[in-house]
């Protein structure tokens, strides 16, 4: 049994992303979308291995905007629905939530946002809540496990309420971090689906589901945002925790809530400091707020990345002023904690110690000598393609077409593992130079096509992975096509959403449950819109490269390359070796070669390192993958490969 | 009777190279620890995060209370690596004079490293670091015994029977025995309760 199905009252240990998960089991959800993104992919990953015991069907849906579609359609038939994100996700169906919240919503819909503060596993650390304030909808953001859980259940209860989507806002350390839960209760009885819309217009539960007329409807947007509000002012899920007058007010939501806490006690301040946690963080419960305002002269607000929480206290603080009186505020705004990148227990610690002036203990001096002195002699690790990657060896590609044409092309880049080769420019050998969101680097290639008549004449090409392709490339694509931008644009296919874990794509064959579906051919989309259309195997060095030179020789009209090669990582690869590597020493000149090491200073598998004793190549086998290439990369042909046996 | 925790929380962290396993040892030891009713939370990362780079899983546990899933700098307990080099760069970062560190003594070339940037030190380098920086230290080559029950990965098991033979936590055989009837396939029990058994007598 998975343990998302624990039975009532079990405690067990879940991800955040799990947690969130069951509490939309235990509300009675019954459809669930959204598209891969770290750090929230693994809410929709739990829910379609239980989809079939609880009745749901669960979508990975071609991006965000149609996810939340999706989600809609099923509030307005009366079920419970949830569509969840990473932070930028929200960007992208921005559109249709600014719509969809004014439109007003029947069965309860919760949008899960997972941010990414640090940009631990992103290219960006966007705010999503800023969303919540501009579109008026209530925010709800857990800050521990259980609440992840509880919070979630109860966002359905309140959209329901309120008619009305409501969202909850998680972060990589919530998402992806663990702790116990005590399971509740798993409902027994399933809703069906109803679309009824033959009443008024102004029928929120009969009539046709839309935003018209548009100030009537708005009007009505914000009386709901004001019952949340209400709710929100006797909510269990906001609490202090402190002296009856603390000195100073730390007002904290989600993870920060557990750095401040930690921080309090690094520096035994229990007495001293207060702790107001908010989960319930828009609207804000402004009655709760003046209560506990009014316990200290000093306020700081704890929270990433930007200072939402902060701007939106403050500004509650100054219509309550004749009450509250004059604060001192800490926060991102002064500067007493950063705006940029996450915060931990460290940082809050030292605001913590500088405001109340008190000092955080220290290791002994001599310690800390020590690990001083052995920092230098600790090896950086930076992340790099894995073993076997398929990208490792589509950038050689795309490296050694760039050269052989010698015009310096343009390479821009897009999301995916494969968006490495933008951060470190000598994973991709330095080709790609521009990474931007979702989609943007074929859009970004068919601007600069068009630069040749104001004297930017260079070949330009764009790649990106497959599941990105679905997601936003098409229009870009389309857009090239018709505009004639003269791009060679590359299509990274490793057979899935490798990055965040191989969720299904449109153009796989597979459901999100492991249903069978027609799966949508890249190459066919291309070739509908005209465009000259090849397909190659990237481990294929000497083909991949020919058709690569070719095309970027070709004038007036696109073409498309899509270098087809699964991710090491994928299941029907994992652990299994097509080939045995092996360096012959006798062959391999070492640093006499004269190709400056083009195995292992260029090509940079780590699986192919050097051996500092006998100054020559060397196989890791534990961690080679055996896909074969550096095979054909060694110009002594010093690198050998035999087919491995079955295993 | 609920078994004590050596201090409170205890505060461990499983530090390897994206691949080798570290999630689910953490995942593992985190298991029986809730099983052995102790609070537990865990903080990792993953994602494009793992790929290639350094990983670190931070555990603790607490009888009483959630806490933050970043363990403060200069504050872990136990420091478990899968990579020597791994395990310095926890213990520079989050050890203290108190501090216990077990390794596998597999080593993982960085890519700085293979291309010449940069140096690694010798097994008795990082041994004479452990000892000036740490209380206790045990390095063992879980890799090696895993190749030779078949599977390199299977080292990541055989450091967490290793712990468990250091007595450092509440956790034994049978605590392993009852998490992976949970959480790993049917086919794959004997296998990785003989990782388990061959690292608890490692030490």
């Amino acid at each position: 049994m998975s343990k998302l199905l624990s039975p009532a009252k079990t405690e067990v240990l879940f991800m955040g992303n799990e947690a969130i998960a069951r509490g939309a089991l235990e509300a009675g959800v019954s459809v669930v979308s959204g598209y891969p993104g770290t750090p929230s992919s693994e809410v929709i990953e739990r829910l379609s291995e239980v989809a079939r015991e609880r009745n749901l069907y669960v979508e990975w849906s071609t991006n965000e905007k149609v996810a939340l579609e999706v989600a809609a359609a099923a509030s307005f038939s009366g079920l419970r629905s949830m569509c969840v994100m990473k932070q930028n996700g929200v960007n992208v169906a921005s559109d249709f939530l600014l719509h969809l919240s004014s439109s007003g919503t029947r069965g309860g819909i919760v949008l899960v946002e997972c941010e990414d503060p640090g940009a631990l596993s992103s290219v960006n650390e966007g705010e999503s809540r800023y969303f919540a304030r501009m579109l008026e909808i209530p925010l709800l953001e857990p800050a521990n496990f259980q609440e992840a859980k509880d919070l979630t259940k109860w966002a359905f209860e309140l959209s329901e309420k309120i008619r009305n989507i409501v969202m909850v806002r998680s972060v990589t350390r919530m998402s992806h971090a663990s702790g116990n839960v005590i399971c509740g209760k798993l409902p027994v009885k399933f809703r069906t689906a109803r679309f009824i819309s033959d009443g008024s217009v102004m029928d929120p539960l009969r009539g046709p589901v839309v935003s018209t007329p548009v100030v009537i409807k708005h009007g009505l947007q914000q009386k709901k945002l004001q019952t949340a509000a209400e709710l929100f002012e006797k909510s269990p899920f906001n609490s202090y925790f402190g002296p009856k007058k603390p000195e100073l007010l730390i007002i904290t939501s989600s993870a920060c809530f557990l750095y401040s806490r930690e921080a309090v006690e690094m520096l035994d301040l229990q007495k001293r400091v207060g702790i107001l946690k908010l989960s319930c963080t828009w609207p804000l419960p402004e009655k709760l707020l003046k209560k506990y305002l009014r316990l200290s002269k000093k306020i700081m607000a704890v929270e990433e990345v930007l200072p939402f929480l902060e701007e939106n206290i403050k500004v509650a603080a100054m219509g309550m002023l004749k009450d509250i009186g004059i604060k001192t505020f800490y926060g991102k705004m002064d500067k007493t904690l950063p705006s940029a990148g996450e915060l931990n227990p460290e940082i809050v610690m030292k605001a913590l110690s500088k405001i109340m002036k008190v000092k955080p203990k220290s290791l002994p001096a001599s310690y800390l000598k020590e690990v001083q002195k052995m920092a230098p002699k600790i090896a950086p690790r930076a992340q790099t393609f894995c073993p076997g990657c398929p990208h490792r060896a589509s950038f050689w590609n795309i490296n050694t077409a760039l050269k052989l044409d010698g015009r310096e092309g343009i390479v821009c880049g897009d999301i995916g593992c494969y968006a490495m080769a933008s951060l470190w420019p000598e994973i991709g050998f330095h080709t790609v130079r521009t990474l931007h969101s979702m989609g943007s680097g074929t859009g970004l290639a068919s601007g600069f096509a068009k630069l040749s008549a104001f004297g930017l004449d260079k070949p330009v090409m764009a790649v990106c992975g497959d599941s990105t392709f679905y997601h936003a490339v098409i229009p870009a694509l389309i857009n090239a096509q018709h505009n004639q931008a003269d791009i060679t644009f590359i299509v990274l296919d490793n057979a899935g959403t490798a990055m965040t874990g191989f969720q299904p794509h449109p153009g796989i064959s597979e459901s999100a449950v492991g249903d069978p579906l027609p799966p949508v051919d890249i190459e066919a989309v291309c070739r509908a819109i005209g465009a000259k259309v090849a397909v190659s195997d990237p481990f294929d060095l000497e083909g991949t490269s020919k058709i690569l030179t070719s095309f970027m020789a070709e004038r007036g009209s696109m073409t498309v390359l899509i270098m087809k090669q699964a991710c090491a990582l994928s299941p029907e690869k994992k652990g299994k070796k097509q080939y045995l590597m092996k360096v012959n020493e006798e062959l391999c000149l070492g640093d006499n070669c004269g190709c400056n090491r083009l195995c292992t200073r260029i090509f940079r598998c780590p699986a192919l390192t050097w051996d500092r004793a006998k100054k020559k190549a060397v196989i890791d086998e534990v961690i080679c993958a055996g896909c074969g290439v550096c095979y054909s990369i060694c110009p002594q042909k010093a690198i050998t490969r035999t087919e491995a046996a079955e295993r | 009777m609920k078994m004590s925790l050596p201090k409170e929380p205890t505060n461990i962290i499983i530090t390897g190279v994206g691949g080798q396993g570290n999630v689910m040892a953490s995942r593992v030891l985190a298991g029986m620890l809730v099983n052995a009713g102790f609070v537990v939370t865990i903080g990792e990362t993953f994602g494009m995060s793992q790929r290639g780079g350094s990983v670190m899983s931070h555990l603790r546990v607490s009888s009483t209370s959630v806490l933050s899933p970043q363990i403060p700098q200069g504050r872990a307990d136990i420091v478990i690596a899968l990579e020597p080099v791994e395990a310095l760069r926890v213990l520079t970062k989050y050890g203290n004079p108190n501090v216990a560190v077990l390794t596998n003594s597999r080593m993982v070339y960085p890519m700085g490293v293979i291309t010449g940037e940069f140096t690694y030190p010798t097994l008795d380098e990082v041994k004479s670091m452990f000892e000036k920086i740490s209380a206790k230290n045990w390095i063992i080559d879980a890799t090696s015994v895993a190749m030779e029950l078949g599977n390199p990965v299977l080292s990541n098991i055989v450091m967490i029977g290793a712990l468990a033979g250091t007595s450092l936590l509440p956790i034994d055989r049978r605590a392993f025995e009852k998490e992976i009837s949970r959480s790993i396939p049917v086919g794959k029990h004997h296998i990785n309760l003989k990782a388990f058994d061959t690292g608890a007598k490692m030490l």
